[in-house]
């Protein structure tokens, strides 16, 4: 039954070119050797070469790096514990306002999420630089993590940690040495995707962010607001690349762990 | 007790840093702006105890509301957002469900490539994918050239900094948050159904609509309120693809922030886009809870 028709076939086509083209143009004419974006002068790879010049983008890629790695990180401590408390815990004391605050955030428009954060840290006097932003990047992604790791902790079969606990481990070990391996690709594929959230961020990094940390999207942010620009386009196919070649190995690499899986349960139920 | 920590530590991250900031937006839209640090008036005054606490809040008033109110920009710049993300959301719809319904389609092998297809531009930044378009659809850009290369214009059109770049802009980034809910849904759905259909004398187009599409209606629903709620707050699209010609709140609440630094009157602000959002955000969350108790 299940068949393509043209129409399938045409939609998915204009669909993936609508998609993916703008993308494919800005990779391109980040070659382009004129400095007037439009026209194409030739092949040049000389704007990668002021790019890696430009000391401002330079320092604010290492800020934006150092946010990204240590939000993404409590994000997911937090996010898995959040999750854990959502699918585990039963009933609680307000736990229709728990699991509100962890989907609201969610699709919270930036502008609020970024005003409301920087109006507490003035009001408790913590000063606007890169902590501020690793504590809002934290707040909003630990979100996403608790999202994605109890969609995995749902569908996880409980008697096993029953099982692991009925032979004497701790409930600490039982969730170290069963639930933690079975829910590892959930938990990486969160930190992934809070790890991108906070490079990608320009709303919510403005707002709290002080004078000391500028982080690559303001920077990028405050230059295409002239127009577009050629080393923008260097910046962004580098960036391109680097999603794409993680997303490509991330997705071989869990394919590779099913298949594996597979073979071992296989193996588990002959023997 | 163990119990009660694990649940601790998430739920007093969020409560201080998610809902405590709320209030203190709440708040601060009471005050007046002025000329001091934090530029707002009254400050809280702990120091003079219980009096300091009864100034404080006979200093708060409505003011900002009021104001709001007079003021026909800003009711101007709710109305078209919420135009402006109603329309996208539906452009959004059309254009991603034949998207998800054809990636049903195809076969076992190709659907996780589709999907991955589908992902990948999500994991690119947000900033980027905007930016793209400037080139595009800029007076001498890329649509323009080829347009008039093909000899389908001969004036350059202008799409630059009318709204029309503004739904183009949304469609274009927000349209795998469309795609993956209703491709989930229509994933699920079990062939036979439509087999049984059109045993019983349906066409194909009548069984899709009575059958295909509303059994994909939760996916549906969870799609357009993902991309209607961040769209109406949007500031990226608007700033960077509509210019001065585009209206919409969560630029107005940033310039107001940014340029006037009238802090009072961006929470203002954005108290009543937080006004506008909560029924959408709680029907949301309805239909999330739904469609997990019906998986589960």
């Amino acid at each position: 039954m299940r068949r393509l028709t043209w129409f399938n076939t045409t939609s998915l086509t204009l669909g993936f070119a609508f998609l993916y083209l703008p993308m494919v143009i800005l990779v391109i004419y980040s070659f382009n050797s004129s400095k007037l974006v439009t026209v194409w002068a030739g092949f040049s790879t000389k704007w990668y070469g002021e790019l890696m010049r430009n000391e401002a983008f330079l320092d604010a890629a290492w800020v934006t790096i150092k946010v990204a790695v240590l939000s993404s990180t409590f994000a997911t401590v937090l996010g898995t514990l959040a999750a854990y408390v959502l699918v585990r815990a039963g009933r609680f004391w307000g736990r229709t306002l728990f699991s509100g605050m962890i989907y609201a955030p969610l699709v919270m428009p930036e502008v609020i999420t970024g005003l409301s954060l920087l109006l507490l840290f003035i009001g408790i006097g913590l000063d606007r630089g890169v902590m501020t932003i690793v504590l809002a990047h934290t707040t909003f992604s630990m979100c996403y993590v608790s999202v994605v790791v109890s969609s995995r902790l749902s569908t996880f079969d409980m008697s096993l940690e029953e099982a692991a606990l009925d032979l004497g481990s701790t409930p600490f070990e039982a969730f170290r040495l069963v639930t933690l391996p079975i829910i590892a690709p959930a938990v990486i594929s969160g930190w992934l995707l809070a790890f991108t959230l906070s490079l990608d961020d320009l709303v919510i990094a403005s707002f709290t962010s002080g004078p000391s940390a500028t982080t690559l999207p303001i920077k990028i942010f405050s230059a295409v607001r002239l127009g577009v620009s050629p080393e923008i386009n260097a910046l962004s196919t580098i960036m391109i690349a680097i999603v794409t070649v993680g997303v490509i190995s991330a997705s071989l690499i869990s394919k590779r762990a099913a298949v594996r899986q597979r073979l071992e349960e296989q193996q588990a139920v002959r023997s | 007790m163990r119990r009660f920590a694990l649940i601790a530590v998430p739920y007093f991250w969020l409560l201080a840093l998610f809902l405590v900031p709320f209030a203190i937006v709440f708040k601060i839209s009471l005050s007046d702006i002025a000329l001091s640090i934090p530029p707002y008036l009254p400050q809280l005054d702990l120091a003079k105890g219980w009096k300091g606490f009864t100034k404080f809040l006979g200093a708060l008033d409505f003011e900002n509301f009021e104001f709001l109110m007079m003021d026909d920009l800003y009711y101007k710049a709710y109305l078209s957002s919420l135009k402006i993300a109603a329309i996208s959301t539906f452009l959004t719809l059309l254009i991603g469900y034949p998207i998800a319904y054809a990636m049903t389609r195809a076969s076992e092998e190709w659907r996780p490539t589709l999907l991955m297809l589908v992902i990948l531009p999500f994991w690119t930044s947000f900033l980027i994918r905007v930016y793209a378009w400037i080139g595009i659809l800029g007076q001498e850009g890329f649509l323009n050239q080829t347009l008039m290369f093909l000899g389908l214009t001969s004036e350059p059109l202008i799409i630059l900094n009318t709204p029309i770049a503004v739904y183009i802009g949304i469609v274009y980034t927000y349209l795998p948050f469309m795609i993956l809910p209703i491709y989930s849904a229509l994933e699920k759905l079990d062939d036979s159904l439509l087999e049984a259909a059109e045993d019983l004398g349906c066409s194909r187009i009548k069984a899709f609509w009575l059958v295909t599409f509303p059994l994909s209606r939760g996916g549906i629903i969870a799609g357009c309120f993902l991309v209607f709620i961040p769209t109406l707050g949007e500031f990226v699209i608007p700033s960077l693809l509509g210019g001065s010609n585009t209206l919409m709140i969560g630029k107005v609440l940033w310039d107001e922030f940014f340029s006037n630094r009238d802090w009072p009157l961006a929470s203002a602000v954005a108290v009543i886009l937080l006004l506008i959002l909560i029924i959408p955000i709680i029907l949301f969350q309805r239909n999330e809870q739904k469609q997990r108790e019906s998986e589960g």
